[in-house]
């Protein structure tokens, strides 16, 4: 495939820069490269944030930031409110974000998943925040992005905590694809 | 072994490989991790090395001079204002032959107050006696600080190392990462002049004007057998784990008529750039400078050059254009572009090809 691009959108303290370096390092595990970055602002706990990946089949050399993503990712539905998550998305190009009811929108496919529902339900909550950038990898690996197998490796790798594995098993099963 | 990091990560993971004896080290934006990593590593006794938490920078380079001249393996790491604290004691690691290897994650200088990337707070460092290496990917800064070891150690040299990286945009970039294990590629470190409590000896001592000059033109003398290790390292690490490097990175540059220099990541992003370019019929190319100090030979060609600076010096302009114009035939068109992390993407670069006019200088997102 040619170089897939990707901008996660969340709240300082959600984990949207681990969610991308899981990703990368999933994607890394199915044999592709990848790199992931975050944007780093003088951001605070609870401001919007964003950090990206790029998925591609040849060395990835472009450090600037993706400005046309191939799909979006929404941690945090309530960023919607103050920043067009949409930006630059290329035509139908798709956006995961984690609410339990998907919002219509025009031109692109909503893939729904109720992250914080799955997180609370395991109760794997830390500093009084649920836990987003695990589950999301299961819906990731759903929609086709990264193998299931690769997905559950990197998290794994990163958490000893096993309830990371279940959360994304079960957003494996509720993401509407 | 194959795996993923961080610019940080791998520059630490490369500084346990070497086994430093002692690492001084305080921590500042957005170099520390490098420290917190090396922290770790010794608490969790991966590394067997002294970890001194020291009260400033400036006590972290004394600190490392001191450990070095008795003959330890030292390292640290910094960024901006952190290596600017250290200045008096750069001059000093290097005067007193002290081969300290330092990771410096490039961050702009204040005011206003700002963490990313920024060449100048290297670059005002040029003139201290370091040898100075610009990486462009993880596996390079890994594959850099393995070899700056080496390098600054080699009795023909026997000078500091700085090793730098783009603060956040390599610093923070997650990228996959080979990982070696180094075997004797890195010799016993044997200092000739460390101190011996057996063998008493003045150091630092006054040094009137009938020798002082002989000890700075011994500095230089060794900056310029540095070229021949420099290559003699970069030719065995390729012989040994297979990745070549050299003094400069050519990118499609054969049949160039114009040529894009820059350094660290930039110099990455212009590789894209000169894709773009070829696609649309200009025969582009572009060389990524790995070291500023020795300031290698470019062979220019007579093409056209554009150089990009993410450094300014103030009353003389971009100093990478300004040391090209000094050592090469060429009248670059100078762009200072990507200071304090100023957003630069391939389609910039090549729009900075297009644009070129040989001998001026603009500033990215300034009118003319």
């Amino acid at each position: 495939m040619a170089m897939f691009e990707i901008r996660i959108h969340s709240r300082g303290g959600q984990g949207g820069v681990t969610a991308a370096k899981l990703i990368a390092q999933a994607a890394f595990r199915d044999g592709k490269f990848a790199t992931a970055f975050p944007f780093y602002g003088a951001e605070r706990r609870g401001a919007p944030v964003v950090s990206f990946v790029r998925i591609s089949d040849e060395p990835i050399k472009v450090y600037s930031q993706v400005r046309e993503p191939d799909m979006v990712i929404v941690l945090d539905a309530s960023v919607m409110d103050s920043v067009d998550v949409l930006a630059g998305l290329k035509p139908g190009g798709p956006v995961v974000i984690n609410v339990a009811e998907p919002p219509a929108i025009e031109g692109h496919p909503v893939h729904a998943v109720d992250l914080t529902g799955i997180a609370l339900a395991q109760k794997l909550v830390v500093a009084g925040s649920p836990i987003l950038n695990t589950p999301v990898l299961g819906a990731l690996a759903k929609l086709g992005l990264v193998s299931m197998e690769s997905a559950v490796a990197a998290i794994a790798e990163t958490f000893s905590d096993p309830r990371n594995v279940a959360v994304a098993k079960a957003a494996y099963g509720e993401v509407q694809a | 072994m194959l795996t993923i990091a961080t610019g940080n990560k791998a520059v630490a993971a490369a500084a346990r490989e070497a086994r430093p004896g002692v690492i001084a080290a305080y921590p500042i934006t957005p170099q520390t991790e490098i420290v917190e990593q090396l922290a770790s590593y010794v608490t969790e006794r991966s590394l067997d090395a002294d970890y001194i938490p020291v009260e400033s920078e400036h006590s972290a380079m004394a600190a490392c001079i001191g450990a070095s001249a008795a003959g330890a393996r030292t390292f640290t790491a910094t960024s901006s204002h952190g290596l600017l604290y250290m200045h008096e004691m750069l001059h000093w690691a290097a005067g007193a032959r002290t081969p300290v290897v330092m990771a410096n994650v490039n961050r702009a200088l204040g005011p206003g107050w700002n963490t990313w990337a920024e060449h100048t707070d290297a670059f005002s460092q040029r003139d201290t006696g370091w040898l100075q290496v610009f990486v462009g990917t993880v596996q390079e800064a890994y594959d850099a600080t393995l070899m700056a070891f080496r390098i600054a150690e080699d009795e023909r040299v026997l000078l500091p190392v700085m090793v730098n990286l783009d603060g956040f945009t390599l610093s923070h970039i997650t990228q996959s990462l080979e990982t070696v294990e180094i075997g004797d590629f890195i010799p016993p470190f044997c200092l000739p002049h460390a101190i011996d409590i057996d063998r008493p000896r003045g150091y630092g001592t006054m040094t009137g004007p009938e020798h002082y000059y002989k000890f700075r033109w011994d500095m230089e003398r060794s900056m310029r057998a540095s070229r021949e290790v420099i290559r003699e390292t970069e030719d065995e690490f390729a012989r040994r784990f297979g990745r070549q490097y050299g003094p400069v990175e050519e990118y499609r540059c054969e049949d160039a008529d114009v040529v894009v220099v820059a350094l660290g990541t930039l110099g990455k992003e212009a590789e894209v750039a000169v894709d773009r370019l070829r696609d649309e019929g200009t025969k582009a190319g572009s060389m990524r400078l790995r070291w500023l100090r020795p300031f290698p030979t470019l062979d220019l060609g007579g093409r056209d050059v554009v150089v990009i600076d993410r450094d300014y010096s103030f009353g003389f302009g971009g100093v990478v254009a300004q040391s090209i114009r000094a050592t090469t035939r060429a009248e670059p068109s100078s762009v200072i572009a990507g200071l304090g992390g100023q957003e630069v993407t391939y389609d910039d670069i090549a729009r900075f090809v297009r644009q070129r006019e040989a001998g001026t200088e603009s500033w990215f997102g300034v009118e003319a």
